[in-house]
């Protein structure tokens, strides 16, 4: 398959921060990747960086293929439910073509078909905040989707969510990959990667490694991802990781001390 | 009926109850995104801010609107500006910017005590005192404001909602908010004369609030909030008739109960909609 997108010793910062450093990653055509890594390795700043949002300091960002079109799908923490939109008028936001105010009877057709596809067009007249978590997480998936992109970022889809939520997003994007959507997200969920995703990226700044689960989630690559120790096991042929914590920082919990006889 | 149609017969009654209607529909439309951007204390720092570059206009013999709403567009930049600094919050950005303004005006004003008399209208507003020019003003400014909402209307609620993935689906958000600073400099201009530097916060709070309370749908809130704010400016100028009290402070009241009402009567599911920050 074709690369989509292809970030060529990509760098980026904020200010004299530099949060990305010579980064090589290719994106192809029907890709389904999970980026992993710990908090201010750089994640969110990828997305932002292939959507255009961050432009690099130095290196390039290719679109071997012409043009692409890129949905993107934020972290549902950053969502202010306050806000007086329902979910029709969510989805509609993507439509930026228009200079009316007003829909018109293809966006709307569009849009109803969205929502369905996403099981949400009963939905359409309700306020975000309405929503369960799962089906708020849809929402702007869906809001992604009306554009009709080849490539969706996702940043963090399942964080805050409980498990039941994250299954079923992850079984929504594993769907729309079958229908030949490319996907990116990033995560904090290793195990959750490990058993959706054919494809992950070990980031810290820069790319450590890159691959499918079983070659890229080993203790080595992930302790240098991490800077921590993490013990891989398999379970059924799929590594599941585990937390290792020193014994010096195991916390001592409250009315459990040991007493000698 | 006759009662309410009495003060129609006095001229400056009529042109400041159109000014205080097409007024508060512009606070009202342009309020609703102030409040929703959580910038509420925008109209109370921005206003004082624009009254300074209005005393350095007349200083320097410019024209005070033209050199006001200048001074209120850049005033503008810089609160995004600054406020886009991660280390200052848009609160501290309002604050810093527009205070500094105001205090350079009132030191001017403080040299001359004919600058006091002059300014007293820009303070506490004189619906009463505008005239046809005035009435011209603010229409002009609601019809730019208008077409304004009408032509960005999508982009404008993409911003104000989420504005990174805004400018990740190629909005260019930076273009929008320049044109939404102008706007709302040129919103506080035109009406610093008919409410007061120290009203027109409650004049672009007030009615976007009330409509948030009413209805959980954007459109509809912009309705709404330019509805409310139209007849706060017609009931307030009836108020301030009967009762013989001054103009300004009669349509805030009148919003002010607006608000009450509203507040009591939707109860938790209208208290939960407000933004925070929205009632101070």
């Amino acid at each position: 398959m074709s690369d989509l997108v292809r970030l060529e010793r990509v760098t980026c910062a904020y200010g004299e921060e530099r949060v990305l450093v010579d980064v090589d990653l290719s994106i192809r055509a029907g890709a389904f990747v999970g980026v992993v890594g710990p908090s201010g390795s750089g994640k969110s700043t990828l997305l932002k960086a292939i959507t255009g949002a961050v432009k690099p300091v130095s290196g390039r960002i290719a679109r071997p293929s012409g043009p692409v079109t890129v949905g993107y799908v934020p972290q549902v923490e950053t969502v202010n439910w306050f806000f007086p939109v329902t979910v029709l008028e969510v989805v509609l936001m993507a439509a930026t073509g228009r200079r009316v105010p007003w829909p018109s009877a293809d966006e709307r057709v569009r849009a109803a078909e969205t929502l369905e596809r996403l099981g949400l067009d009963e939905f359409a007249g309700r306020h975000i905040r309405a929503l369960s978590g799962g089906q708020q997480q849809r929402v702007f998936i869906a809001r992604a989707l009306f554009a009709r992109p080849q490539l969706l970022l996702l940043d963090e889809p399942t964080s805050g969510v409980d498990v039941h939520t994250r299954h079923d997003v992850m079984h929504l994007l594993h769907d729309l990959h079958h229908d030949g959507l490319a996907i990116l997200l990033t995560t904090h969920d290793l195990n959750g990667v490990a058993a959706h995703l054919p494809e992950i990226v070990c980031l810290n700044r820069t790319v450590l490694a890159t691959g499918p689960p079983a070659q890229v989630l080993r203790s080595d690559v992930l302790e240098r991802t991490y800077g921590a120790p993490m013990e891989v096991l398999s379970h059924g042929g799929m590594p599941v990781v585990v937390e290792t914590v020193p014994p010096e920082q195991v916390l001592e919990r409250p009315g459990h001390h040991e007493h000698s006889a | 009926m006759n009662e309410l149609l009495d003060p129609l017969r006095l001229e400056f009654f009529r042109n400041g109850m159109i000014v205080a209607m097409l007024a508060g529909a512009l606070c009202g439309m342009v309020g609703v995104y102030v409040v929703l951007r959580g910038m509420s204390y925008i109209g109370h720092g921005l206003s004082h801010a624009i009254f300074g570059g209005a005393v350095i206009s007349f200083v320097a013999k410019v024209n005070f609107t033209v050199g006001a709403a200048i001074w209120g567009f850049l005033s503008a930049l810089a609160i995004n500006r600054v406020a886009r600094r991660r280390t200052i919050g848009a609160d501290a950005a309002i604050g810093v910017v527009t205070t500094a303004s105001f205090a350079v005006g009132i030191a001017i004003i403080s040299r001359t005590s004919s600058l006091r008399r002059n300014f007293d209208a820009a303070l506490f507003g004189n619906v009463l005192g505008v005239g046809v020019g005035d009435v011209i003003l603010v229409a002009a400014v609601l019809a730019v404001a208008a077409a304004m909402v009408f032509v960005l209307y999508r982009p404008l609620l993409f911003v104000t909602f989420d504005p990174e993935v805004a400018e990740a689906s190629g909005v260019r958000t930076g273009a929008v908010d320049a044109m939404f600073s102008l706007v709302l400099a040129a919103t506080i201009v035109a009406t610093m004369n008919v409410l007061g530097v120290l009203l027109i916060a409650a004049a672009l709070v007030i009615p976007p609030v009330v409509a948030r309370m009413l209805t959980n749908s954007f459109r509809r809130m912009l309705w709404i909030a330019i509805v409310i704010g139209a007849a706060g400016g017609l009931i307030g100028m009836y108020v301030s008739y009967f009762v013989d009290m001054a103009s300004g402070p009669a349509i805030v009241i009148v919003e002010a109960a607006a608000f009450l009402v509203v507040y009591g009567l939707s109860g938790a599911r209208g208290r939960r909609a407000l933004p925070a920050g929205a009632i101070e």
